[in-house]
């Protein structure tokens, strides 16, 4: 057995272990669920000691037949880019059962449920990144759908379920059209004498599939991803869906499932349909820079603490989508890193802008001020997590925002160009709630909030010591992922744009 | 004149003939036993026959033949695979229908009369569902077989007329029992009437009754080409009537709303593996090659079929209407595969309706256990917090939902993706579309339900979950399993059915 199929059962244990513990005691399952992702983070850093930085071909591999009539199989295995997904999964999965120790309590079902429902999660999440057979994708990409939608609807806050029906339905409608596209393939391959769902036979596809065929297939995987990622315009779920959650849900959504969205352009959109890609990348570069000052606007405007975040994430969101259809080297590194990061500086943002929230009781931003001298250990820790969302250098965001502007400009100036203004919202979208949340008098009713005890200290230290390390020293990262982005660039038949300033001197 | 007896191959006609057998004794046990033991001696006879009948189809499987009854059936392995679904199924409904506090004691008495109070006080049990239903059991068996137009009739009206009367035997709101009997009897007459009209013509195109003979005629393509016609278009009414396909469909959420639930499931399920196995075989078989002539039209009955049931089930306020117009929605899908005309095409239609078979009798099994003092709750208004008050029972039917929404991990999904992908080989690009767009129509009404069940606070006005008798539970749990099982581990299924799943002409 890979151990990547291990990872993945582990959380599924945990899932079985809390699921036959009674129900009344909350804290045995409380436990059960931690020690459990706890053991899946360790044991996902194992194997990421155990990757070859250097191989481009993917490792971990495991294949059983799974319904041969379909040549579909049970088969996994990472590269570089779906390694460091992973990793980021399995190590904030924790940080989200510690950090949210509470947010079980209060739900429309028991904790038990609650922690049976991320756990099953863990295990979805690991797969889809682990996935390298378009069914199996598939079926774990949709099959995921269902916990998160019982997770916002049952646990939290506000409408919760209209924004799990929201959720759910914007997701359905995308997953139909890839399961569309994915019959197609299915068609293709198989009239072409080798029906296949596996990603390195498909990969070949393109060279038979009429121009035709490959845009409308390449079409229903995209608006899948560009959904799930998401894009603007299809991205009018994520606020509400954001703002509904509990703040772990929302940290798993916005930092692991969202980046499915982008994983999946990148594994199976390029991959697939090279042509169609290059097709579409004009259309596509102009809806991230839309996506990136679009998002970057709302969250200057938003008034609800998370709505914000969502906002925000938005406008990360294109920054990561203009990286991978830049088509370059440097930019599909810096969307990979940018994937990364972007995990957990949204997760510093709504794992403390949830703690201020339920001790304030309110998620609107006026309700917040002068944090910084009642609470500073908590003030401290959403401006750290501030300044990596607007990509302050010496965090990770960074390098990554850097890495994408630089691969886009090569390709694509004025979009580069244009984009770059998005930093300078950035500015202003975090530092006005930072000023207005953090500084000035004390509200009335602020006077008396708690700071950080230990158990959300230890929960938000891993977070921040990734944010910051990264920031100074993000070569470990790039060098499991450059591989794996030229790579697929490379069989993708791109080449980097020759840098022609410097040839002309 | 020398008479020859005819030569039957008993053996093979011995499933059938054991069924009919039962439904006598089950004749006899209704005149002659006590009451007190009726209920039990019928459900005991009813069983073993079933059992015993599936028994023999197992033994027989392999040896086709095209002459059992002369040249009037054909046995082959998709008439055993039909056959077996149905008796599956019905074994199912059977435990359904031994609850007998759903039927009425005097079927016959005037509804609301004194002859009927009385029947009801004095405790009458009158057990005459067992009997028919056996008998329509056996219709449904013979129709996926019948090779000749005249059996094909004979089979037609065997299996109706049986389902006619039970359709009104319901125990609670009589009238509206009464009144779905005697719509699915006049509309169920009218399509008769259709189908032998058309059976005529097609008789005065080919001078021959039996399959094979007018397959020949079209192969050979001398006839007069408006009568085939308007043999096949009138033929299709009277079959269509039976799946409830649009424009045929009118009878169906009337008679689904007013039948006892547990026959509604039966008829649901049972009738259109029945009616698209005959579908199928008279398609298959005879029409193949003058497929130019009544493809078009069919693709367009199917198209329309998915996108009405679906749009018009958002509109229904009532659980069984609900599942009605799921049900032709479903029709629609399935037709999709009697277009792929492919051995694809055949395979995936039958795991299609043993899928779609199974879960609708568990669903349906759920819905009888949702009560008030006056029998079933079927306002969905009425289902509002059901999670809250039995999560098992609601998780179940939201369950079945995913599975008819077609999610991954159900056995719907793997339905709709052979379906689909077969009939997109063949081209029916307009299909896969239509089939994509209604699947994410249909979604949202299915989750509707799922909404109201676990996201909205109980009402309070005696709607109560009863504990389901034990072979209710039987129903449910091997419906939920099955779903599951074919969601997940397909592959011994779709390859039995792929290497036994032929005709023989």
């Amino acid at each position: 057995m890979s151990s990547l199929v291990t990872l993945g059962l582990l959380p599924l244990l945990g899932a079985i272990v809390v699921a036959v513990l009674p129900s009344n005691n909350v804290l045995r399952i409380k436990q059960a669920a931690l020690a459990s992702t706890i053991l899946t983070g360790i044991f996902g850093l194992y194997i990421a000691t155990q990757f070859v930085a250097n191989e481009t071909a993917l490792q971990f591999v495991q294949k059983n037949q799974w319904i041969p009539s379909f040549s579909i199989n049970f088969s996994v295995g990472v590269d570089g880019l779906a390694l460091v997904l992973i990793v980021m999964s399995v190590v904030l999965t924790p940080i989200v059962v510690l950090a949210g120790w509470n947010e079980s309590e209060g739900g429309r079902w028991s904790a038990k449920v609650f922690y049976i429902l991320i756990l099953v999660l863990e295990t979805m999440m690991i797969g889809v990144f682990a996935a390298t057979d378009v069914f199996l994708f598939y079926v774990i990409f949709e099959a995921m759908l269902i916990p998160v939608y019982f997770l916002i609807g049952g646990y939290g806050t506000g409408e919760r379920a209209a924004a799990a029906v929201k959720f759910l339905l914007y997701s359905l409608f995308g997953g139909l059209l890839m399961l569309a596209s994915i019959i197609g393939i299915y068609v293709v391959s198989s009239n072409a004498g080798y029906a296949s769902f596996d990603i390195t036979e498909l990969a070949e596809l393109h060279t038979i599939m009429s121009p035709t065929t490959q845009n409308l297939l390449f079409l229903g995987f995209f608006i899948a991803f560009a959904i799930k990622a998401p894009l603007w315009p299809l991205h009018t779920w994520l606020p509400d869906a954001a703002k509904a959650g509990t703040p772990g849900t929302s940290v798993l959504l916005l930092g692991v499932l969202d980046k499915v969205g982008t994983f999946g352009m990148i594994r199976f959109c390029i991959t697939i349909f090279p042509d169609a890609s290059k097709t579409f990348t004009p259309v596509i570069i102009v809806l991230s820079v839309i996506s990136i000052l679009y998002g970057a606007f709302l969250a200057i405007g938003a008034r609800d603490l998370k709505r914000l975040i969502a906002y925000t994430s938005i406008s990360h969101f294109g920054f990561i989508t203009m990286g991978i259809f830049a088509m370059t080297t440097q930019g599909h590194s810096g969307a990979a890193l940018y994937m990364f990061n972007h995990g957990f500086s949204t997760a510093a943002l709504f794992i403390v802008g949830g703690w201020m929230i339920s001790r304030r009781g309110s998620s609107t931003i006026a309700d917040f001020g002068g944090l910084q001298r009642v609470t500073p250990v908590m003030a401290w820790m959403f401006f750290i997590a501030g300044m990596s969302s607007l990509a302050l250098p010496g965090l990770s965001s960074f390098v990554s925002e850097f890495l994408v502007l630089v691969g886009t400009y090569t390709r694509y100036p004025v979009a580069a160009i244009i984009a770059t203004f998005g930093i300078v919202l950035a500015a202003l979208y975090i530092l006005i709630p930072v000023q207005r949340a953090l500084h000035g008098p004390t509200t009335p009713g602020n006077e008396n909030l708690p700071d950080l005890n230990l158990r959300e200290k230890i929960a938000i230290a891993p977070v921040v010591a990734v944010i910051v390390a990264f920031g100074f020293y993000p070569s470990p990262l790039l060098n499991i992922i450059n591989p794996a982005a030229a790579h697929v660039i490379e069989s993708a038949g791109f080449t980097d744009p020759a840098p022609t300033e410097i040839a002309g001197k | 004149m020398t008479f020859t007896a005819p030569v039957l191959e008993y053996a093979l006609l011995a499933p059938m003939l054991i069924v009919l057998g039962g439904a006598i004794v089950g004749v006899l046990i209704e005149a002659f036993a006590r009451s007190s033991v009726r209920a039990s001696a019928q459900l005991f006879v009813s069983v073993t026959a079933i059992v015993m009948a599936l028994a023999q189809l197992v033994r027989v499987r392999n040896q086709g033949s095209t002459t059992p009854a002369m040249a009037t059936l054909t046995f082959d392995g998709a008439g055993v695979l039909l056959q077996g679904t149905v008796l599956i199924i019905a074994l199912l409904s059977i435990f359904l229908i031994s609850d007998q506090d759903n039927f009425t004691a005097a079927a016959a008495a005037v509804p609301g009369s004194q002859e009927e109070r009385e029947a009801h006080q004095a405790r009458v049990r009158t057990t005459e569902v067992f009997p028919l239903t056996l008998f329509a059991v056996a219709g449904m068996m013979l129709f996926p077989v019948a090779s000749d137009l005249i059996t094909l009739f004979v089979a037609l009206e065997v299996l109706s007329l049986p389902l006619y009367l039970m359709a009104g035997l319901s125990r609670y709101r009589r009238m509206a029992s009464q009144e779905a009997a005697l719509k699915y009897f006049l509309l169920g007459a009218f399509s008769s009437a259709f189908f032998l009209f058309g059976a005529a013509f097609l008789y005065g195109y080919s001078s021959s009754l039996t399959f094979a003979g007018i397959q020949a005629a079209v192969t050979g393509g001398a006839g007069n080409d408006v009568f085939l016609l308007i043999g096949i278009a009138f033929v299709s009414v009277g079959l269509l009537f039976k799946v409830g396909a649009f424009p045929f469909h009118a009878w169906s959420p009337d008679v689904y709303q007013g039948s006892p639930t547990a026959i509604t499931a039966f008829m649901a399920a049972a009738t259109k593996v029945a009616a698209f196995g005959a579908i199928l075989r008279i398609f298959y078989v005879s029409f193949a090659n003058a497929q130019w002539q009544w493809r078009p039209s069919l693709v367009v009955i199917a198209i329309v079929t998915m996108i009405f049931g679906s749009l018009v089930a958002i509109a229904q306020k009532d659980v069984k209407r609900m599942l009605a117009y799921s049900s032709i929605a479903h029709a629609g899908f399935l037709l999709a595969g009697v277009i792929a005309l492919s051995k694809p095409g055949l395979d995936a239609t039958i795991f299609y309706l043993l899928a779609y078979g199974i879960a609708t009798v568990g669903a349906f099994a759920i819905v009888t256990l949702i009560r008030d003092s006056a029998g079933e709750v079927t306002d969905l208004n009425r289902w509002s917090g059901l999670g809250k008050r039995s999560p098992i029972v609601a998780g179940t039917f939201a369950f079945f939902l995913l599975a008819f929404a077609g999610i991954p991990m159900t056995s719907g999904f793997i339905g709709k993706f052979s379906i689909f992908s077969a009939a997109y080989q063949t081209g029916s690009l307009a299909i896969l579309i239509a089939g994509v767009l209604s699947s994410a129509i249909a979604a949202f009404f299915y989750i509707r339900v799922i909404v109201l069940m676990f996201f909205k606070d109980p009402v309070e006005d005696g709607t109560s979950v009863v504990i389901p008798s034990a072979l209710t539970t039987i129903t449910i749990s091997l419906s939920a399993v099955v779903t599951l099982v074919l969601g997940i581990f397909p592959a011994p299924v779709i390859n039995f059915i792929q290497t036994t799943a032929i005709f023989l002409r």
